[in-house]
């Protein structure tokens, strides 16, 4: 009976194309919109999931600065507070995994006949373990060579292409404003940071070496900020009160005075930009299945207008012997095929639409079989739901009164 | 149950509810129809033929008395059961043939057979064998629109007849058609009728269409007003 109910189905949609199509219209543009929605959330939601992963994990960074001298407050990094001392101090601390103090500055370097300015972050060789950094080729800088303050550097990505091209790095010797220093590994490739930085356009060389012969400042010692990684995420709450705890005792700062350094938690931030990029995708998934909602109020319309138009066939089917539960049945099923065959139709657009758009603006798209698969759920609900009223209309007509319909 | 009567009505009546009150299209009719007659029903324009027929075909209720069909008191069924009961026990051939205009013939002709569950195959062989019994095997592909009206007819009683009734009910089936044309059709009607017993009861206006059956009924102003055979006179005289 269903069989030839859907055959039926088919041959009603067939009467009509024009209609039908513009009703499927409706289910096709919802669906779609949906579909291509997700996708472009999904694909925002990966970029940031990659790029909170290639952040490394547990992450504090404290920040030196802002002092105040004379009533006058000065921005953070003002005045660098934080030495290799309070790093290794740090160091020290239960919950605390690794820590790397971070001297950064701008610097043209040299190889050959090209040249680049870049980003040289003066650390240590813990830097690597809390950006979670692998080498793709040589080894990294040493303790001691941070100790003698070596002209050596480990170089990004970005930099080996622009100064090196194909050439392979290791070994050879590039001059970072005038002093020679060794290449001895290169970094593997990290993309772009939150932010949008390119995090591959950057030279580590040891803190020492930074300080003492590269950059040179009036405050010997000091550091712009450090680095420093929990052992877990459950620790650290508690290993953000003892860094504060800790540096507030090395500085001397008595109970009323500001704090000449800044504790943040990098991990929650990134989380805060996970959570708003979910919220986003969320939402305009919301908005997008309102259209799904308004395609579904045109199947209820048409099913209305087919079923009056129907009048008479709809009283023949119930003299000749049909219950109520068939005609409801048969309108049901116009509708969820409807419905149905627009979805199809809508998830091919939505998919083909990521697609394109992914082609065409290298806009990152994820299509999850999962939201498919509630798309199409959600329709055939829209479906049914919608198609009930007209449905349960037709099954309620009284025979004598439908067959005098002209 | 072949001594029984098919039809049994004792003091039927039907009320059409107006604002200005009941409103009385039947009153008092008492009936009896035994299987294998062929009644034909006169009565001018709203003399409650019409509202008889409905009632007799289950399509609509009566205000009050008793009736029952086949041995069933249709009184006491809901309206699925009487879906059921029209689909198993009664043929309809209306004035307008009723066919739906999509559909093609074979589909048409095994219509009642899809509500009383029969599989498609079946469906198909019966409905084709109606189809070749009236006239119009060749057809089976063809749409409604695209035959003559008394085609149309006999494909609504191959129809009619697939679910293998024991009643046809003829509303005015020959109203739209011309004299030979109707003279085709209820040759149809009575040969079934005559060779297998199936009981007919029709509504008509003319009294040569009349004259095909065996006993007559006339209703005047709703009330039962003659019973009896059909005789050239009583033909004659109101038609």
């Amino acid at each position: 009976m269903i069989g030839a109910m859907l055959s039926e189905a088919w041959l009603a949609m067939g009467a009509n194309r024009l209609r039908t199509f513009l009703t499927m219209l409706g289910m096709m543009i919802g669906v779609g919109a949906v579909i291509l929605i997700l996708a472009i959330g999904k694909g925002a939601q990966f970029l940031v999931d990659q790029s909170i992963a290639s952040m490394g994990s547990n992450l504090f960074i404290v920040l030196s600065g802002s002092s105040t001298s004379g009533g006058i407050r000065m921005g953070l990094g003002a005045t660098p507070t934080l030495t290799i001392g309070d790093a290794q101090a740090i160091a020290e601390l239960p919950g605390i995994s690794a820590v790397a103090p971070n001297a950064p500055g701008t610097a043209q370097l040299v190889y050959g006949s090209n040249n680049w300015s870049t980003q040289v972050i003066g650390t240590t060789p813990s830097y690597l373990d809390v950006r979670d950094w692998k080498l793709s080729a040589g080894y990294p800088f040493s303790d001691s060579d941070v100790r003698s303050a070596t002209r050596v550097a480990l170089l990004g990505q970005t930099v080996v292409k622009n100064l090196f091209g194909d050439e392979d790095p290791v070994g050879k010797t590039i001059r970072i404003k005038k002093s020679p220093y060794q290449i001895v590994g290169v970094l593997t490739l990290k993309g772009q940071s939150l932010d949008g930085r390119d995090q591959d356009d950057s030279v580590l060389i040891p803190v020492t070496t930074a300080q003492r012969k590269l950059f040179g400042s009036q405050f010997q010692g000091t550091v712009r900020l450090i680095m420093a990684q929990a052992t877990s995420a459950q620790d650290m709450p508690a290993a953000e009160r003892s860094i504060n705890q800790l540096l507030r005792q090395r500085h001397r700062l008595q109970e009323a005075v500001e704090s000449d350094f800044t504790v943040r938690n990098l991990t929650a931030l990134a989380n805060t930009a996970a959570e708003t990029t979910r919220v986003m995708s969320v939402m305009l998934g919301a908005i997008a299945s309102i259209s799904l909602l308004v395609g579904g109020i045109g199947i209820m319309n048409i099913m209305l207008v087919s079923v009056t138009e129907r009048t008479r066939e709809i009283g023949i089917r119930i003299a000749i012997g049909a219950r109520q539960r068939d005609i409801l049945l048969q309108f049901l099923l116009e509708a969820i095929t409807i419905s149905i065959v627009g979805c199809l139709v809508g998830v091919g657009l939505g998919i083909g639409g990521a697609v394109l758009i992914n082609q065409l603006t290298q806009t990152a798209v994820v299509i999850t079989m999962s939201s498919v698969v509630m798309a199409f759920m959600v329709a055939a609900a829209v479906g049914v739901f919608f198609g009930f009223y007209p449905a349960r209309k037709a099954a309620h007509m009284e025979p004598i009164e439908a067959l005098r319909y002209q | 149950m072949d001594g029984e009567p098919i039809i049994r009505i004792s003091g039927l009546g039907k009320n059409y509810l107006t604002d200005a009150g009941p409103v009385p299209a039947l009153v008092d009719i008492n009936l009896v129809i035994n299987p294998g007659e062929f009644v034909a029903i006169m009565g001018p324009s709203g003399s409650g033929k019409s509202t008889f027929m409905n009632l007799l075909g289950c399509l609509d209720t009566p205000s009050s008395g008793a009736y029952s069909l086949n041995g069933t008191n249709v009184r006491t069924l809901d309206k699925d059961q009487l879906a059921r009961l029209r689909n198993g026990v009664i043929g309809f051939v209306f004035q307008g043939y009723n066919l739906l205009p999509r559909v093609n013939l074979v589909d048409n002709v095994a219509l009642p057979l899809i509500y009383a569950g029969v599989g498609k195959a079946e469906r198909n062989r019966r409905a084709q064998e109606m189809l070749d019994k009236v006239g119009l095997g060749k057809y089976g592909d063809s749409r409604p629109s695209n035959i003559s009206g008394g085609q149309q007819q006999r494909v609504a009683i191959a129809r009619a007849l697939i679910n293998r009734p024991r009643l046809i009910l003829a509303d005015e089936p020959t109203g739209n058609l011309d004299t030979k044309t109707s003279h085709e059709i209820m040759s149809v009607l009575t040969q079934l009728n005559r060779d297998e017993g199936i009981t007919v009861i029709l509504v008509t206006h003319e009294a040569d269409i009349a004259s095909f059956a065996n006993r007559l009924v006339r209703f005047i102003d709703g009330h039962l007003a003659h019973d009896g055979a059909v005789e050239y006179e009583s033909l004659g005289t109101h038609a």
